[in-house]
């Protein structure tokens, strides 16, 4: 076949106009969720003026992450561009079609309950067990109370879009538009043993900014977990929901925080969780992710105080066209500290599992010990992993190890069981779940880790 | 125990098989009645290993002529997992770890998986765990490693004791132990030997492969097979293992060849 001289020339040139249209696309796309973000913010009424404006000259800064972003390679948002996404409303009935996860915590009498739905606080089902020193609330109810307002003034001054990489596009996106802010603020000795549970739901097919802000004083110590859920989309639409987390670690605070990512298969889930740690503070978080259509968590710990102990556990497990992206930061400066994280991704049919992992440790951070693993389960031939340990070590007296396997199930592990009496079958199904259950088992929640189990078992079936 | 009256569990024949493409057995004859104890001992690389995987299933490895009959039943055209719950078990040299899974579930699904398969009702987990815990007893074996993972972070005693544990839940008709001895220390050897022995019934049989005449001080063989070259070449009783203790492989390769030279 011949071509006429020339069409080259006009095949690029049409190329690039359908870019720059895809980039005009971009930028107006993002400007779009700005609006929606800003109109809800004014109809929350949160008196955060300072923090919001702040927002929204941040994101006017930023463009739509595209391929050609290093952190966002492999993680493709163009299909939520074909999407007009409206700022969601506040549920008209409050109750919400739940799934097992959510319902596993609902049933529990003692635990803290917080529920949002779509966003927005769901007084009716929520539930408190009164303690000392602890205040569990959305921001809206807080506010209204004059005995709170002046204590909490400071804190949202000081605390609220505070820690490191507000700066990021969604962060910044979730700041200019969440709607309520559930505050979970446990004071100075305080040791709650009630799990404190944030459960959020969405009905929707929308946008919504969810918002959570931990403070754990000084010697405090709390037990979190956030859940995020919802209702199957209507049909051709998809869900957006963005989450920031923002968790303060007083010197010798302890939190186990764990967060559970089961939404509904058209759903973009886009979350951070920054973790400020103080002297002699302990974290440990256990993410699952088995959810949404698109989902990516930002773990992002950075210290403010020497002999800190991180504990980051992962776990992904995905099929269809289920993508998971877990963009992990972990940045030690002072002296003294212990990090561990394991991150495990199980990927079927033709999902796709996103692991960037960054440690930093600066030339002050002597004497740090940490170690990152991470593991991946391939199960079928057309699903994807990519993998990117990221050790960046200036200090030079430091134990620092890292790793990475990608791998399909053994068949010598398959072989053992089988030699005992078990269906091949049924043998992959105990080793997929043997390698799930290692992360699974540091929900320290009897009754959310049942449920995950169940839920992990029907999910190798 | 020889009994000549005794029922053939086992009966191989002309066995060849190989491993991607490689043949590694080269016509292995082989009977096992109910009650006995064999040991087939030979030099590494003789295919002592790769005979026992063979019966046991392992897909790696392509029979490529003879047969294998198991309490009747052509042995070759079931599944691993069928002739586990028809009663072969195989000890591994090297047990698997399995992390995640704890060794108490692990024990359960297999235990269960033998008696759904024999037409028998699935025991619970409470009455599981009564069962467990008195078999632990036959390889002292703490209760607490029934709640780690399988195998993971076991010392190699522990591991093989674990492995004879196994054994004792399924009651096997047919016990292969694949180098059970090795990397054993002498009181693990003891507890493992003494959980085998407990373990031996006369309707029942053992076939021992090892390196070591030591281990055959404690699990006394009625016969002692020599492998080389993917063949059993020389059948005797427990005092054919002191004399390859004493005198090494070398004399039996050389009537070996010379018996091969013969036939020709």
């Amino acid at each position: 076949m011949t071509k006429p001289a020339g069409s080259d020339a006009l095949d690029s040139i049409a190329v690039s106009a359908a870019e720059s249209s895809r980039s005009i696309n971009r930028e107006t796309y993002l400007k779009h969720l700005l609006t929606q973000a800003a109109a809800a913010a004014d109809e929350s009424g949160l008196p955060l003026k300072d923090v919001r404006d702040l927002a929204i000259a941040l994101v006017g800064d930023c463009t739509f992450p595209t391929n050609r972003d290093e952190a966002w390679r492999f993680t493709d948002l163009s299909d939520l561009l074909s999407h007009s996404l409206q700022r969601a409303e506040p549920p008209t009935a409050q109750s919400s079609s739940q799934s097992d996860i959510s319902a596993t915590l609902t049933s529990l009498d003692d635990v803290h309950q917080l529920v949002s739905i779509n966003g927005y606080y769901a007084r009716s089902i929520s539930k408190k067990v009164p303690a000392p020193g602890v205040t569990i609330a959305p921001l809206s109810q807080l506010l209204q109370k004059a005995e709170y307002k002046a204590q909490l003034e400071p804190i949202l001054t000081e605390r609220l879009a505070r820690v490191k990489g507000a700066e990021e596009v969604f962060t910044a996106l979730n700041t200019a538009g969440f709607t309520d802010v559930m505050v979970v603020w446990v004071k100075a000795d305080q040791i709650v043993d009630t799990p404190i549970c944030i459960v959020r739901e969405a009905e929707e097919s929308s946008i919504s900014h969810l918002r959570t802000l931990v403070i754990a004083e000084r010697h405090a110590s709390l037990t979190l977990v956030e859940t995020f859920t919802g209702s199957p989309e209507a049909a051709d639409t998809i869900r957006c929901n963005t989450s920031v987390t923002e968790l303060w670690l007083a010197e010798g605070a302890q939190v186990n925080h764990m967060r559970i990512q089961d939404e509904s298969e058209h759903t973009f889930h886009i979350a951070k969780t920054a973790v400020d740690q103080a002297t002699n503070s302990r974290y440990q978080c256990t993410a699952i992710d088995l959810g949404a259509h698109l989902s990516r968590h930002h773990l992002e710990v950075f210290q403010s105080g020497p002999q800190t102990d991180t504990h980051l556990y992962g776990l992904s497990a995905l099929r269809d066209c289920q993508l998971a992206d877990t963009h992990s930061l972990l940045t030690l400066t002072y002296p003294h500290s212990g990090a561990t994280q394991i991150q495990k991704n199980i990927v079927d049919d033709k999902a796709h599992a996103v692991f960037n992992g960054r440690v930093f440790v600066s030339q002050e951070a002597q004497h740090t010990d940490a170690s990152q693993l991470n593991r991946n389960l391939m199960l079928s031939s057309k699903a994807r992993i990519d993998t990117k340990p990221e050790l960046d070590i200036v200090a030079d007296d430091v134990k620092c190890a890292h790793g990475a396997t990608v791998s399909q199930l053994q068949a010598d592990e398959v072989f053992y069981l089988q030699s005992r009496g078990i269906s091949s079958e049924q043998a992959q199904r105990l080793l997929l779940y043997g390698f799930a259950m290692e992360i699974v088992e540091k929900i320290s929640v009897a009754p959310l880790r049942q449920a995950l189990s169940d839920r992990l078992t029907v999910w190798a079936s | 125990m020889i009994n000549e009256n005794a029922k053939t569990i086992l009966s191989v024949r002309n066995l060849h098989a190989s491993v991607e493409g490689t043949e590694i057995l080269k016509g292995v004859d082989f009977e096992v009645k109910s009650g006995e104890v064999h040991a087939i001992m030979g030099l590494n690389g003789s295919g002592k290993s790769t005979f026992s995987k063979v019966l046991a299933g392992h897909p790696d490895y392509a029979v490529t002529q003879g047969e294998v009959i198991f309490k009747g039943e052509n042995l070759l055209e079931l599944e691993p997992h069928e002739r586990a719950n028809s009663g072969v078990f195989l000890a591994f040299q090297y047990p698997l770890e399995i992390p995640g899974v704890s060794n108490r579930d692990f024990l359960r699904v297999a235990y269960n998986a033998h008696r759904k398969a024999n037409g028998e009702e699935e025991v619970d987990v409470f009455d599981f765990d009564d069962l467990v815990e008195e078999r632990s007893e036959i390889v002292k074996m703490d209760v607490s490693f029934l709640d780690r993972s399988v195998n993971e972070g076991f010392s190699g005693g522990e591991k093989k004791r674990n492995e004879i544990l196994q054994m004792a839940l399924l009651e096997p008709t047919l016990a292969i132990l694949d180098e059970t001895d090795s990397g054993l220390d002498i009181d693990a050897l003891k507890i493992v030997s003494s959980g085998v022995n407990q373990l031996s019934t006369p309707s029942n049989a053992t076939v021992l492969i090892t390196h070591y005449q030591r281990l055959l001080n404690y699990i006394v063989p009625d016969y002692v097979h020599v492998m080389a070259k993917g063949r059993i070449v020389k059948t005797g009783g427990k005092e054919l293992a002191q004399k390859l203790e004493e005198k090494g492989y070398d004399w039996l390769t050389a009537e070996d060849t010379v018996a091969e030279e013969a036939m020709v």
